[in-house]
């Protein structure tokens, strides 16, 4: 398959899963502030901070306020991570390799794209419009990965396109866990209160993980939810599944034994997904949660790297 | 009951005689059209635009930032040709192509015509389409031009004229392809009751097209489709074809040269290509063979291709016949090269380049229409009776100044079509594009583009000024009334000797 086709539909995958992992950041962040007593002052600071974007929103923006801020994540056609953005990059991928996928895919994601759009030429969304744009933003991508299942050869293309779609996944649930983290900031006093619990809990359903959650460990606890949402091997948002899954897809496009190692992709990766195979909650809340989703973002950057140079780089070979 | 007030008026209209009386072949249809309401047939209308758009059949347009993408209009009263007709028009474009074709080998081969004086050198060597890197090039099966969209038009009186070849990258076919699929959901009770020759074939001939330029003794030679990128104006259909192939669809920073071989660089390494249907312009081609500042092509293919390496559709140079000039000499070389009378005819065309014709043209700017010899799209034109005081001195002006570039011809008035608009069905001007495909033999598929100039009265159909696109339906069976269809077809290029 051609190189920069591989490219496309990989990064056609990352998109549309990142638009949706950031209509959840901001919907998690509506819902605990649904949640928060009146006093708490309003925390959409945190939500920028997760992204890693925290200067170019300053410079842009310079307050964190609900509006900039939800302007800044869905809308902002200049911030290349909004779901506008992402959209229109990921359209644009498509387009670059539609007699590749399949038209049900094409469709779908044109459709996607022309529904953000719209919505981003609404003069304002309302509270009661964002949350329903947010979920169906989560629909139509799961909308999506589900035609591309359904209607695409499980081939080389779908394998890249998983391993995308994988990746962004595992960064992001990642980030959404470090949401926590930095709300939790300012006051550390409110560990284990009610609110605190809400918190939580409103954070397990931002990654559509509460009933899941509650039919494996009952009891809403961080550490529970921290390893819940790190290292459960069945759950298909956690960051230890998706990078199961995409090595399994990784190993598929070269055809090499899950175990070894073929090329800097399959072992950065391997390397990352062996740590959380064997680390656990105990170990990560030692070290810092928050540093460890760090290093796993590190990790995760590399992995993306390593596949590029692998599979996509368009230097001659000879 | 829509058809009322229709009235073809002093124009030759596709499917009417005359008011009120639809022509025998498109009875049925203006049956079933004036059985529906206005209201159904714009819901008929927006139902298959949406389907188009759904389908992402869109193109682009040149330096448009906003919203570049639109779709092509598309209108769902289709054209209709008796088949009888199209197969006079099926045989005169196949002597065209097989004469065009000969032309090409020979002006960069031989170059016996010039030698002979039919066509004078000067202006084949001064055509912007002429390339001189391309003379001595051998292509498989002596084919240049594999894929062709010859734009054809009717005048009042209902002759056929050719307007121009396209001999280098025609687009618009995918357009015949998809529109036709939505015309079956639009009218699927007018197919069922019409014999309706099908179109869908045009991929499986394209693909043996290119298959038999692939060099032999491959067993599995490999075809790739070649575009400029998602930025083009017909990147859709680029997409379109390659999908319908089966074939990779490539941009020039895929493809690269190795080991004296043109290869593609995939997940898996690098892998030969054998054939590439390209649709870049010869001028973006090869960095190092023509324009240098070109970053869409592979810098080194044009000596792989002289090598007899790689197979390109269309050939190289190609483009020298679809310089307006070179056109106005297609009837000598149908005479020169086959032996034959011009089956179908060309537009009378006046050469500015000679010194009688050009002060004709002047002195009639403001009833012919004049076009640049080298431009295409409906770029670099002045239809006369349309034009300004001001715009014909400054065309004037330029003929003057460089008169090898200029030609004219009489402003036709060409047939009209019933379409529909938001309240009413109104007569618009069309032309014809039919496509050709030269592999082991000539194959042209039935029908072909019908654009339609939507504006009220333009004469200019083209996407990029406002045009749009009809279904054209090729109707009766093959091969009946050849005897009838072939004393018109010599009555037409009589009239016009």
């Amino acid at each position: 398959m051609l190189s920069r086709v591989a490219n496309s539909i990989y990064w056609l995958n990352r998109y549309v899963e990142r638009a949706e992992n950031i209509a959840r950041f901001v919907d998690v962040n509506l819902n605990l502030l649904l949640d928060s007593p009146t006093v708490m002052t309003q925390q959409w600071e945190p939500l920028v901070a997760t992204t890693g974007d925290r200067p170019l929103f300053k410079s842009r923006y310079g307050e964190a306020t609900a509006d900039s801020v939800i302007q800044f994540l869905t809308f902002d056609q200049e911030y290349p991570n909004s779901i506008l953005s992402c959209l229109t990059a990921a359209r644009e991928n498509a387009r670059s390799v539609r007699e590749i996928i399949s038209s049900e895919m094409w469709e779908q994601v044109n459709l996607f794209y022309l529904m953000v759009k719209e919505a981003s030429q609404q003069q304002h969304l309302t509270l009661t419009q964002l949350p329903s744009f947010f979920a169906e933003v989560k629909t139509a991508s799961h909308l999506f990965a589900g035609v591309m299942d359904a209607t695409m050869s499980h081939n080389e293309g779908w394998n890249f396109g998983r391993v995308g779609r994988l990746l962004e996944r595992a960064d992001k649930t990642a980030r959404i866990l470090d949401v926590k983290y930095f709300i939790l900031l300012p006051s550390p006093s409110d560990v284990g209160t009610a609110l605190d619990e809400l918190q939580w809990i409103a954070l397990l359903k931002s990654a559509s993980g509460y009933e899941m959650y509650r039919k494996r460990q009952r009891l809403i606890s961080p550490e529970g939810i921290a390893n819940y949402l790190i290292l459960d091997r069945e759950f298909p948002r956690s960051i230890a599944y998706c990078l199961l899954q995409a090595e399994r897809s990784l190993h598929e496009i070269s055809s090499t034994t899950l175990g070894s190692w073929n090329n800097s992709a399959e072992r950065s990766l391997g390397k990352v997904r062996s740590e959380l195979d064997f680390i656990t909650i105990e170990e990560i809340v030692q070290q810092g949660l928050h540093e460890f989703l760090d290093h796993i973002q590190t990790q995760l950057n590399c992995v993306g790297a390593s596949i590029f140079d692998t599979f996509f780089a368009l230097e001659p070979v000879s | 009951m829509q058809f009322q007030h229709y009235d073809p008026g002093d124009f030759y209209d596709e499917l009417f005689v005359a008011k009120g009386e639809p022509r025998p072949e498109a009875a049925l249809l203006i049956e079933r059209i004036s059985g529906l309401s206005l209201d159904e047939l714009q819901q008929r209308r927006h139902a298959a635009q949406n389907a188009l758009f759904k389908l992402g059949v869109t193109f682009n347009v040149y330096s448009d930032n906003e919203g570049t993408e639109r779709i092509f209009p598309f209108d769902i009263i289709p054209r209709i040709l008796p088949s009888q007709e199209w197969e006079t028009l099926e045989r005169g474009l196949k002597q065209r192509i097989q004469a065009l074709n000969l032309f090409l080998d020979d002006i960069y081969g031989e170059q016996k015509i010039l030698k002979d004086n039919v066509i004078p050198r000067e202006l084949v060597e001064s055509a912007t389409g002429f390339l001189r890197p391309c003379i001595g090039l051998k292509p498989p099966q002596g084919i240049w031009c594999h894929i062709t969209g010859t734009d054809l038009v009717r005048d009042r009186s209902g002759d056929w004229y050719v307007l121009e070849d396209n001999l280098r990258c025609p687009s618009g076919v995918s357009y015949v392809l998809e529109n036709r699929r939505v015309m079956k959901t639009t009218f699927p009770l007018v197919f069922n009751k019409m014999s309706i020759r099908p179109v869908d074939d045009y991929a499986s001939k394209l693909l043996e097209t290119l298959l038999n330029l692939a060099p032999p003794g491959l067993p599995d030679p490999t075809v790739v489709v070649l575009t400029p990128g998602i930025y083009n104006s017909a990147y859709f259909e680029h997409s379109f074809l390659a999908q319908q192939m089966g074939v990779e669809l490539v941009e020039g920073r895929d493809l690269t040269i190795v080991d004296g071989y043109l290869q593609m660089r995939t997940t898996k390494g690098l892998k030969r290509v054998d054939v590439v249907y390209r649709r870049i312009d010869d001028d973006f081609i090869d960095p190092l063979a023509f324009r240098p500042d070109s970053l869409l092509g592979i810098p080194g293919l044009m000596e792989v291709y002289r090598a007899g390496r790689v197979a390109l559709a269309n050939a190289l140079g190609t483009g020298v016949a679809d310089d307006k000039v070179i056109y106005a000499y297609v009837p000598q070389m149908i005479k020169y090269y086959l032996g034959e009378d011009q089956l179908l005819a060309n537009v009378p065309t006046y050469l500015c380049w000679e010194a009688d014709q050009q002060s004709h043209v002047l002195a009639n700017l403001d009833q012919l229409v004049v076009k640049s010899a080298d431009e295409s799209g409906g770029y670099g034109m002045l239809v006369g009776p349309h034009a300004t005081q001001a715009e014909r001195e400054e065309f004037a002006g330029r003929i003057r100044a460089n008169p090898r570039k200029y030609i004219a011809q009489p402003t036709l008035s060409l047939s009209r079509v019933p379409t529909l608009f938001e309240d009413h069905i109104d007569g618009c001007h069309v032309d014809l594009r039919p496509y050709i495909l030269y592999g082991k033999e000539i194959y042209i598929n039935p029908g072909g583009l019908t654009r339609v100039a939507l504006k009220k009265g333009s004469l200019v159909v083209n996407s990029s000024q406002g045009g749009g696109s009809k279904d054209t339906w090729v109707v009766g069976e093959a091969g009946q009334d050849q005897s009838q269809s072939q004393s018109q077809s010599r009555g037409q290029s009589q009239s016009q000797s």
